[in-house]
């Protein structure tokens, strides 16, 4: 096992992934809202936001989905050796992590029950940048409207027409990252 | 190898002895990617696998565990019971945090960036900064109407909420109106009904529209939801009867405030009575800058 493998993790992990929650929960509650979370290293391409994000919400009792670049031995060392997630299949994962064209097709991710909703997956995707401007969110978290750089359109229109039922999504650039909730009405 | 002598002092002795804010790390993770599912799915109750805590059920203990899984090092902490930031309570709940999560606490709610809450909302508005923790005994509004949790759950799911309007119904063929007060039942979104914690009627319209992130936690029955701001939030109510947030007709006999939730104080076995306003900082604040009630009034006077 490479080396490489056991660094990059959260320093005092107590504390630095509570500071990486408060970040991931203030942009899942305020859609498009860009907040930042530091203190990882994973291993490229895994941005920074996208690897806080995983040791701070990962563990045995989730199942994590990497796809397409992300797929490779020191990205899959560095999840199992920091978070003890095992890595399974798109259609099982709790979290899903790779660049929005390798997740396609996005309908096969889980979108809860009817009677638990929560049951679902959550999208870590990868983007080059995100900005707060392009599509815009209305919805809860949003006071009149926000903007946020969305890779396409259609799939978060279908996945928010399903709610209750659907999946969330955390984008993630650098050590940036903003959240659409399947809550939020995208476009129009 | 446990030391006899233990040089630390009594604060960082506790620090180190418990993991940051108390809960191990796994339980904390799981709380959090309840509240995340919350936060996506406003108002429906995510079930967690609440933990023992070195409190009672019925002492907080679901509104602890969100705030243990919320909390920073860097945050100021405030806990009002019923609005009252020095009852035995929300003393020994800020304590807890005080020792285990290193937090500085206050009892100004303008200072604070997460307050946990028993049974009230701040009459302070709140600012997109801060995160309000409530503490719920029985998450379900259906609960009482129907005791089966399979059930409960069909009804969500199929947006069944007929049962609650009926039992609406019932309150104003009984009573003449609607005489539940606290705890009355909303509805978020216009999808999920919920409960929004034993809170008086007069504190639900704060709940909508709300600059702050509100999380509602359950130890005992083991639920978590939340409302991200700014989410609508109606009280449920009918055309002919329509919500009313209901108070005493009165004002604070400390401070003078007219639009604040009183509390009602018996004073002697002789009938004698005060209202006070039940958010202590809140009446605090005011006095402090110069406003006073009939009590006040009264001793000047004399």
């Amino acid at each position: 096992m490479d080396a490489a493998v056991l660094g990059g993790g959260f320093a005092d992990a107590p504390v630095e992934s509570a500071r990486a929650f408060r970040a991931a929960m203030t942009a899942m509650a305020r859609p498009g809202a860009i907040s930042t979370i530091t203190g990882v290293r994973p291993p490229a391409p895994v941005s920074v936001a996208a690897g806080g994000l995983l040791l701070t919400l990962c563990d045995p009792d989730t199942g994590v989905h990497l796809a397409g670049a992300l797929d490779c031995l020191p990205v899959r060392d560095w999840i199992t050796f920091h978070t003890g997630a095992p890595l399974v299949s798109a259609e099982d994962c709790d979290f899903a992590v790779g660049d929005w064209e390798s997740l396609q097709p996005v309908a096969r991710f889980r979108a809860g029950t009817a009677q638990y909703p929560d049951r679902s997956a959550t999208l870590i995707v990868e983007l080059p940048q995100i900005v707060a401007t392009g599509v815009r969110l209305t919805g809860p978290g949003i006071r009149d409207s926000a903007a946020l750089s969305l890779p396409e359109m259609a799939a978060f229109q279908a996945n928010a027409a399903r709610f209750p039922l659907g999946w969330d999504a955390y984008f993630c650039a650098g050590d940036r990252l903003a959240a659409l909730p399947r809550s939020t009405k995208v476009g129009g | 190898m446990k030391q006899t002598a233990d040089p630390m002092p009594e604060k960082g002795r506790d620090l180190n002895d418990y993991n940051f804010a108390y809960l191990d790390e796994q339980t904390k993770r799981m709380i959090r990617r309840a509240i995340l599912k919350g936060l996506a799915i406003p108002g429906y109750q995510v079930p967690f696998a609440s933990r023992e805590m070195p409190m009672p059920y019925g002492w907080g203990t679901g509104g602890v565990q969100v705030s243990a899984a919320t909390l920073t090092p860097e945050d100021t902490f405030k806990v009002i019971d019923q609005g009252a930031d020095d009852t035995t309570n929300a003393v020994s709940i800020r304590k807890f945090f005080e020792r285990t999560a290193g937090v500085a606490t206050t009892e100004e709610t303008a200072r604070a960036s997460v307050i946990q809450t028993r049974h009230r909302i701040p009459e302070q508005p709140l600012t997109e900064d801060q995160i309000l923790v409530y503490q719920v005994p029985i998450p379900e509004p259906l609960r009482f109407l129907e005791p089966s949790e399979i059930e409960t759950r069909k009804m969500h799911a199929l947006e069944e909420y007929g049962l609650m309007h009926v039992k609406l119904y019932e309150d104003i063929a009984r009573h003449g109106q609607i005489a539940t007060a606290y705890a009355y039942p909303v509805k978020v979104e216009g999808r999920y009904v919920m409960d929004p914690s034993p809170i008086p009627k007069f504190d639900n319209p704060k709940m909508s529209g709300n600059a702050a992130i509100q999380l509602f936690g359950a130890g005992r029955e083991q639920r978590i939801y939340a409302l991200p701001p700014y989410t609508q939030v109606v009280s449920l109510d009918f055309q002919d009867y329509p919500f009313e947030a209901s108070k005493a007709d009165a004002s604070c006999d400390l401070c003078g405030a007219d639009s604040s939730y009183l509390d009602e104080v018996i004073m002697d076995d002789a009938g004698g009575r005060m209202f006070v306003c039940s958010d202590t900082d809140y009446c605090r604040a005011r006095r402090d800058a110069g406003q006073s009630g009939s009590t006040a009034t009264r001793e000047n006077g004399s």
